[in-house]
Order: C-alpha cells, then sequence, then structure tokens
C-alpha cells in the first residue's frame, strides 16, 4: 500500500521554490501510522501547504524497503527532498521536533 | 575443523544444540548453543566478539547448511567482507549463494529526530524479511547496544528489545547477540537481562606486554558445560579455543621402547630406550649439549622412518642444520624427504595460549610421531612459569593422549639447584635427562646422567660424554679419588691404568721365571743328594758284604782248628 499525497495549494509558500518528498515508513493501519499520518498531514499543511508529496510505505507489505531508508523505529518519517535525507522517527506529536527534525523556519 | 554434523545433537534433558563448528567451543558448551535460542556474547573491545558471531554463521553456511543472517549495527557489510577476507572467509560469495546475508544498521543520532512515541518494529520486519528470504537458521546481532547510543528513549528501548528476542525465539533461530563489556554488569547495557540462555564471556587481557584472549561459559540455561576460562585464538583460521585442560589423566601408556639414538644412553635406559608416547625433559646449562642430544633422538626415528616435528624457539632451521652437521647429522636429507618438520619462531612473537595453539595446529597437520620443543624455558618470556606449566601441561597431556612422544629441553641456569627446573615442570616428565658441565682441573667437560624414568631400570651412573664427528659419544666410566673422572683427567686415569697394567703383566712374568729357576736349581740339589746317598749306600752295602765274608771265614778256620784238636763239636757261635 502506498499512499501518494499531493497538495497543489501553492499560496503562502514559506520554504521557497523547493519540491517537498517526505516518505512516512509504518506497518499496518496501527493507530499509532494513523495518528503520525494525521499530524505529518497537519503539519504539511500548515507550514509546507504547497509543493508537498507523502508517500506512505507499510512496511507489511514491502518488507525489503525497510534496509533501504535504514529503517529502524517505527513510524519513520524520512525527509528524502530537499537534500540532505533527514529522518523523524515517532508518532509526530511533538510538533515543534517535527518543525526542527525537517528543518521548516516557522513563519515570523 | 570439526566434522561435518548437520544435525544439532540431542543432550540427555532435550535441549538442543546448534553446533557452531568453531574448534573447541562446541566441547566446551556439549555440542554447542542452545538451538532457536538467543546466546549473548560479551566482552570488552577488541576481544573478538564480531569473528565469533561472523564465524558461527560462516561455519553454520558452510558446514551445516544452515543459512545466517548478520545484522551489524557497527560494521558496514562491505568493511566486514574485508576485514573478514582477512581471516579466509570469503563473505561475498557466501551471499553470492544466498547462505548469508548482512545488513548493515545504520544508526546516526544527528540525523534522527524523535518526536513522540514509536517502536522497534522496522528493525523486527527487516530481520524477518532476511530470515525469511534466506530461510536462515541463524542470527547474528553485533551489537544491538548501539540502538542505545542512537535512540534516547530507554523505557521504549527496553521493551523492544524484550520483544525482539521473543521474536527470534518465535522464529526459532539460533541467535548470537554481541554486547560491550559494562562496569560491573556483563554488558554495558544490562542485555544479560533479555537473553538469559547463555552467556558467554570473552576477555582480552595482556600481562608482560603479551596479550592472551580468554572465553568463559558463564552461564548455560539447561545444560552441562565447562566453567573455566580457556584460552582462544583468532588467527587466519579464525576463531580456536583451547578445551585441553579438561583432559582426564586417562592416556594410554604404551610399553614399546623407541631408541635414544645413542646406543650407550639406551644401555642406561634399561637397554630399550624411551618409553613411546612418553614425555622426556633434558636439561643442561648453556651449551651442555641439549639440541644435539635432541638431534639424535631426531635423526635416529627420521631413520626409522618416523616422522618429527622440530618446534625450535631459539635458532632457525637453517641454523640447527648447520650446527648439526657439525656434529655428523645430516638433519637436511629429513625435511627434504618430509620426515622432518621445523616451526621456528621466537617465544615472545606472540602470547602462550597462541603457541599451544600454533603447536596444536602443526600437530593435527603434519601428525608425527616425535615432537620435540627445544628449549621450553624460552616460553617463560612469554608468560609467567604458572602460565608456562599449565600451558606446557595441557601440551604434554595432548601430545600422550595422540601417542607422541616429546622431548622437550630445557636451559637452567648455571649453579641451580639439582631437580629443579626454570619451569617447574618436572613432575609432568616420565624421563628426565640431566646434561652437566663438570668443570675440574680447569676443564669444563660434559657429563650427563638420568635423574628419574619412571617405569625402567635405569643406571644411576653420570657418564662423561663427548661431541664427535659422528654425534654423541658416550665415554668409559673412571672414578678416581675425587669422583668420576673427566676430560684430560681420564685421559690421564686410562694411560696410568694402561702403564700399571703392563707393569703387573711384567711382574708376574718375573715371578714366573724366578719360580721357574728356583725349580730347576732344587731339582739339581735333589739329584746330588740322590748321587750321594747312592754312593753311600754303596759303600754300606760293600761293607756289610765284607763283614759277612769275614765272619764266615773265621769260622771256618776255628773248624779247621777244632778237626785238628781232635775237639768236640763246636756249640757256640762260629
Amino acid at each position: 500500500m502506498t499512499n501518494v499525497e499531493n497538495s497543489k495549494m501553492t499560496n503562502k509558500t514559506t520554504t521557497g521554490e523547493e519540491k517537498w518528498l517526505l516518505r512516512l515508513y509504518v506497518a499496518g493501519q496501527t493507530p499509532r501510522a494513523i495518528t503520525a499520518f494525521a499530524n505529518l498531514k497537519k503539519i504539511c499543511e500548515e507550514y509546507l501547504d504547497g509543493s508537498y508529496q507523502i508517500e506512505v510505505i507499510d512496511l507489511l507489505v514491502n518488507p525489503a524497503l525497510a534496509k533501504d531508508d535504514q529503517i529502524l523505529a517505527l513510524p519513520t518519517l524520512v525527509r528524502k527532498l530537499p537534500e540532505p535525507v533527514k529522518k523523524i522517527i515517532g508518532d509526530l506529536s511533538n510538533t515543534e521536533r517535527v518543525l526542527v527534525g525537517l528543518d521548516i523556519r516557522p513563519i515570523i | 575443523m570439526a566434522e561435518t554434523n548437520p544435525n544439532p545433537q540431542p543432550v540427555a534433558d532435550g535441549l538442543l544444540k546448534t553446533p557452531t563448528g568453531i574448534k573447541g567451543l562446541d566441547e566446551i558448551t556439549g555440542g554447542g548453543l542452545p538451538q532457536g535460542r538467543p546466546t549473548l556474547v560479551c566482552g570488552g573491545t577488541g576481544c573478538g566478539k564480531t569473528l565469533l558471531a561472523m564465524e558461527f554463521l560462516v561455519r553454520g553456511a558452510m558446514q551445516f547448511d544452515e543459512p545466517g543472517v548478520f545484522m551489524s549495527f557497527e560494521e558496514k557489510s562491505g568493511e566486514l567482507s574485508k576485514n573478514f577476507a582477512s581471516l579466509g572467509f570469503d563473505l561475498n560469495e557466501l551471499v553470492g549463494q544466498n547462505k548469508l546475508a548482512i545488513d548493515y544498521v545504520h544508526i546516526e543520532p544527528s540525523e534522527i529526530e524523535e518526536t513522540g512515541e514509536y517502536d522497534l518494529e522496522g528493525l523486527i520486519i527487516r530481520l524477518g524479511y532476511a530470515i525469511d528470504t534466506l530461510g536462515a537458521k541463524r542470527v547474528a546481532l553485533d551489537t544491538i547496544e548501539a540502538l542505545f547510543s542512537g535512540l534516547s528513549n530507554e523505557a521504549t528501548l527496553r521493551s523492544e528489545l524484550r520483544r525482539l528476542f521473543r521474536f527470534l525465539k518465535d522464529k526459532g533461530v539460533t541467535a548470537i547477540v554481541t554486547g560491550e563489556q559494562g562496569e560491573r554488569t556483563f554488558t554495558r547495557f544490562g542485555l544479560e537481562e533479555y537473553v538469559a540462555d547463555c552467556v558467554i564471556f570473552l576477555n582480552h587481557t595482556v600481562s608482560q606486554q603479551i596479550a592472551t584472549r580468554r572465553m568463559r561459559v558463564v552461564k548455560y540455561r539447561g545444560s552441562a558445560h565447562g566453567t573455566n576460562e580457556y584460552p582462544f585464538l583468532i588467527d587466519r583460521q579464525g576463531f580456536s579455543v583451547m578445551p585441553i585442560s579438561s583432559l582426564g589423566l586417562d592416556h594410554p601408556a604404551s610399553s614399546e621402547r623407541i631408541p635414544t639414538g645413542i646406543p650407550r644412553l639406551d644401555v642406561m635406559l634399561g637397554g630399550k630406550g624411551y618409553y613411546r608416547g612418553s614425555s622426556i625433559l633434558v636439561t643442561g646449562t648453556a651449551g651442555a649439549g641439549k639440541t644435539s642430544m635432541a638431534a639424535h633422538f631426531v635423526d635416529a626415528a627420521c631413520m626409522r622412518g618416523e616422522r618429527c616435528l622440530y618446534f625450535a624457539f631459539e635458532e632457525s632451521q637453517n641454523q640447527i642444520i648447520r650446527n648439526m652437521n657439525s656434529i655428523g647429522f645430516d638433519l637436511g636429507q629429513w625435511v627434504d624427504q618430509g620426515l622432518l618438520q621445523f616451526h621456528n619462531s621466537r617465544a615472545t612473537l606472540y602470547g602462550l595460549e597462541m603457541h599451544l595453539v600454533a603447536m596444536h595446529r602443526a600437530i593435527d597437520g603434519f601428525k608425527p610421531g616425535i615432537v620435540v620443543i627445544d628449549p621450553i624455558s624460552d616460553l617463560v618470556a612469554a608468560a609467567t612459569e604458572d602460565e608456562v606449566k599449565s600451558m606446557l601441561c595441557r601440551m604434554i597431556d595432548y601430545l600422550k593422549m595422540q601417542q607422541i612422544t616429546a622431548l622437550c629441553t630445557e636451559l637452567t641456569s648455571t649453579g641451580a639447584i639439582l631437580g629443579w627446573t626454570e619451569v617447574g615442570i618436572s613432575s609432568l616428565m616420565d624421563a628426565w635427562l640431566l646434561l652437566q658441565i663438570m668443570e675440574t682441573g680447569g676443564e669444563r667437560n660434559r657429563g650427563l646422567y638420568l635423574l628419574k624414568s619412571r617405569g625402567m631400570a635405569h643406571s644411576n651412573q653420570v657418564r662423561e660424554f663427548i661431541l664427535t664427528d659422528e654425534g654423541v659419544q658416550l665415554r668409559d666410566v673412571y672414578i678416581g679419588p675425587g669422583g668420576v673422572l673427566t676430560g684430560s683427567a681420564r685421559d690421564a686415569q686410562e694411560a696410568r691404568d694402561k702403564a700399571e697394567s703392563l707393569d703387573g703383566q711384567q711382574e708376574i712374568e718375573r715371578k714366573r721365571r724366578e719360580i721357574e729357576r728356583k725349580k730347576t736349581a732344587i731339582e739339581a740339589q735333589i739329584t746330588v743328594l740322590h748321587t750321594q746317598f747312592e754312593a753311600e749306600k754303596d759303600d754300606l752295602d760293600r761293607l756289610i758284604a765284607k763283614e759277612k765274608q769275614r765272619g764266615e771265614t773265621l769260622a771256618l778256620d776255628n773248624r779247621a782248628m777244632a778237626k785238628g784238636r781232635q775237639a768236640d763239636e763246636l756249640t757256640g757261635p762260629q
């Protein structure tokens, strides 16, 4: 199961012209996975409204993919773009840490 | 290398074991690691945890046809391949054959941001996927403690580790989990708490600048195991543990005798030489001729077609061959014929255990009938006396088990107490040949005697020997007023004896002639006396005859006179 969420809203760009590619690794529809996805969606809507793309990868379906992105903990959010690759683990409930992890500068 | 046994060995209590294939380890653990359970291997840095884990997998894949998954948290798979190539393991080939999977788990705290709750399902999925892909039976996690430095939520980690180990058990894989030694605990993060079935502790100590590796099975639930610290070795053939001290004193005792190579020494040893499979100690001060004795023994054995292994700690092979040439031995020909093999190394080259293992390997490979260790006293340079003693004890036990005759030489310092050896192993030895430099009359001469020789009548004499072009030669015994005469004193005594015996013979001859003369003289006297006697007897006879005649004549005259007077018959005597 690979969900690709696209958002075409391009107003209020806060992070320049970069295209964001985020990959969320989960293992099945666990409450924690759902929470993480919801948190991620919210953060993206709020801070990246515009060019971002979220891929959700279920390791129960594609276990081989875990190796490529060095996944240990679940859920893990990987920022594939912009470079460098960054990893955030946990259910993304701590928004501030997520912003620091994704290197998103909040609007002042 | 242990024999290939694809089936785990069941033990009495039904606990199945997975053989590691590592030399010695299976013997200590009585068959291997607990099957289907994780085993903790802990120890300090550089003690060989990773190697043990990897060798477990490699041997499993190669000898027991059990594929394995190596999950590395420290080294990348490329690095691992390179490191293990130096030990003779071709990891890439095994990976290519789908017998081994190496999964490098990269943990970099600076790249990971923790935001809320998480679990280690990702790791478990990765591991499970690798196990399922290969059908793996063996798993190594090296070292899972890296998680603690990468992730900060220790409570989560601990509960997840417990889950991970349960997962491994559910999968039925035999796992090795490595852990860094902690200050007061076996592992820094208390992994022993989770892996409770089998704990192996590796230790790497340096004493007198020489490092020795040791292994101990701290715990093995449900199975008996050796509890000692066993030395082990890492070399080009991987890991080897030496459980030799566990051997009992039940080695066979042969009554076959093998000559020493010196006929007169054989005579001293009950006429036949040493027992096969016995251990012989040759001690002596510097230059007493220990190596020459050994060369004699080796030469004689090679001539009989026996294989000899010569461990030299002081001289190179060429040096020994050259030196022994000077006393008439061509050891080079035996080397060329493959009957003699030299192993030359400095005692300080590596630790005792390494020596022991190296010697084991050489013996296993060459299968000699005779082993010479020249000299054992050098080993003291590599360790303490106690360690040397324990090492030699194990070595000798091993040789006895194999019925290999061992000749060890030992250098003693001049003026040392008799019956005392540098290494203190005299009690281990069956025969003890003592070479001595005897200093008398401004000379140093070589003497030898048998201090002991178990199980045979042996000479108690101190014998002088000399090194000639034909090797060692024992001389006749000359006992002078001050003990055994040696060197030129013996030569002088020999000459004196010869002169004395010549004198004696001459004296006898002279006496004999004198008797002869006396006899002649007496015989002459007897003749004279006899003649005299004859003469006197003649005189007497004549006298008697004369007297008789005179009597008769007188009687006749009387009768004639009476007749003339007409007298009656005379009645009286006439």
